[in-house]
């Protein structure tokens, strides 16, 4: 095995592992730690794809900001081990089967996209580097670019509109 | 020698690099602390420290052995494995920003070009951050885990205040890399070194004066030091997020804000004074003759002298500044630093475009 293919291994590993773990622990604290871990991995595998750019942004926004948020509004409504709701049984069951047909039907999706993805790849694997991705970004993909900033605009003015009226 | 398809000469080369960085870091914030104290005494004007050793070299070396036979407790009601975790963190991702900072440039040993560098990756600039954002849950996790009310409210000062300055933090870079061009640190030391006067014109701080600004006062309050120490505030919140910790596990988190201190102002001196460029000294030229490993020792110093330079500006700022209140502090950050950050961002982009076709 090359090294990287350990790697692959081992990332996919922890992050199947955390996910789990952040499904099945009691606390939500420890959740959302699980979940962190879960980041870490996935930004892992961005950087075997050379996608390092979108690695640490997923570290800096996921793993960093919005955590911090789950954090502390976990945190400030006291949640622990005691007061988490448990579901019943037909609950979990229920939920099993419907994420078990969903990753059916991801899976059957998702089979052949490695021979259709090959024309996207382009230039030359380095396509994650901030550089590529600025470019592609600002020609190709504009319309969307500038639609998802105005999105965020808006999120923006609603979010200081909520706290304004406070 | 390959194992697994790497080189191995590489794997121990950089294994060396780490231990020498890990162990100069926690070296020179062992005497940091000892520096604070006697920074102090001469702005109290008393003596500080000095029965420990002569000039009261020894003190470092008493604090740390006090702080390691203390008696550690847990207490009964806090999270056991989360506030063990807290002060990890927080030691870890202090110690892990140094990993992309150029202490120098490179040196010739046995035959082999090695440089002074653990890792430069092209998103050098973005690691730092994603490391401040990790850095936040030390904080964080000590102080919930504690279960005292006012290690959680410290706490939440503490990550709101991070988060808050990160921002501007990172919008007055962004002034700065329109510029380089560049997110690799080894890059932009690159890049300044070749200004006028052996470099010294072309230090970043000279093209992103306001920047600069900006990016100090969000520094100290990434750091927690005086005057946006909120989260150990003792007077409001008895000792702040680490009341509950006792022996070593308080003394991570104590020198962790050294470690963290020492780490920012490399990165300040990185990207803005020049790193380990020599003022008014052309280093090609000086290397042809004293020879390029002694030029690049020189230069480790020169970053180490910065260092020292910016860690005194800590020192002088906490004794003389008092502490902000938490509405200033959150008016300063959101109100002030970030608009100006954008305004800074505005001129510098239209500089770049009418001058610098």
């Amino acid at each position: 095995m090359s090294t990287t293919e350990i790697l692959f291994w081992f990332l996919s590993a922890l992050a199947i592992l955390s996910a789990l773990m952040m499904v099945t622990s009691r606390n939500p604290v420890h959740s959302v730690l699980w979940l962190i871990l879960v980041f870490f991995a996935i930004s892992g595998h961005y950087i075997l794809m050379n996608a390092q750019f979108l690695a640490i942004v997923n570290m800096i926004v996921y793993a960093g900001a919005i955590m911090v948020l789950f954090l502390f509004v976990i945190m400030l409504m006291n949640m622990n081990a005691d007061t988490e709701p448990q579901k019943n049984k037909w609950m979990k069951m229920a939920g099993a089967v419907a994420s078990g047909s969903l990753m059916l039907v991801l899976v059957a999706a998702l089979r052949d996209t490695e021979l259709r993805s090959k024309g996207l790849e382009g230039a030359e694997g380095s396509i994650g580097l901030i550089s590529q991705l600025g470019k592609v970004l600002f020609t190709d993909y504009v319309v969307a670019f500038e639609l998802s900033s105005v999105l965020f605009l808006s999120a923006m003015v609603g979010a200081v509109l909520i706290g304004k009226k406070n | 020698m390959h194992l697994l398809s790497v080189d191995m000469t590489i794997f121990l080369e950089k294994l060396t690099m780490i231990a020498i960085v890990v162990f100069a870091l926690l070296g020179i914030a062992l005497y940091t602390t000892l520096a604070e104290r006697k920074v102090a005494g001469v702005m109290q004007d008393r003596h500080g420290p000095n029965r420990a050793g002569p000039f009261g070299l020894l003190q470092p070396l008493a604090d740390g052995l006090k702080l390691f036979f203390k008696e550690e407790i847990i207490p009964l009601s806090s999270n056991r494995v989360l506030f063990i975790l807290g002060p990890f963190i927080a030691m870890f991702t202090a110690l892990i920003t140094s990993a992309v900072i150029p202490w120098g440039s490179s040196l010739e040993l046995f035959g082999r070009k090695v440089d002074l560098t653990i890792a430069d990756p092209n998103i050098g600039v973005l690691y730092v951050f994603a490391v401040v954002s990790i850095g936040v849950f030390g904080i964080m996790i000590g102080g919930w885990a504690s279960n005292n009310k006012f290690s959680l409210l410290a706490a939440i000062r503490g990550a709101s205040q991070i988060i808050s300055y990160e921002l501007a933090m990172g919008l007055s870079l962004i002034a700065l890399l329109m510029i380089t061009g560049t997110m690799s640190l080894g890059e932009i030391v690159k890049a300044q070194m070749n200004g006028a006067w052996g470099g010294f014109l072309g230090w970043n701080v000279f093209v992103q004066p306001l920047g600069f600004l900006i990016f100090l006062v969000c520094v100290f309050a990434e750091c927690n030091r005086t005057p946006f120490d909120l989260p150990e505030a003792e007077s409001e919140l008895n000792m702040g997020y680490h009341q509950e910790y006792s022996s070593l596990k308080l003394g991570f988190f104590l020198f962790s804000e050294y470690i963290n201190m020492i780490v920012s102002s490399a990165v300040m001196a990185t990207l803005f004074f020049g790193g380990y460029d020599i003022p008014f000294v052309n280093e090609t030229h000086l290397g042809e003759t004293l020879g390029n490993n002694l030029v690049a020792i020189l230069g480790v110093l020169m970053l180490l002298a910065k260092i020292v330079f910016f860690l005194f500006l800590f020192m002088w700022v906490r004794w003389t500044i008092p502490r902000f209140r938490y509405d200033q502090l959150m008016e300063l950050g959101w109100k002030k630093l970030i608009p100006l950050a954008l305004f800074n961002m505005l001129i510098t982009g239209i500089v770049i475009l009418l001058f610098d076709k």
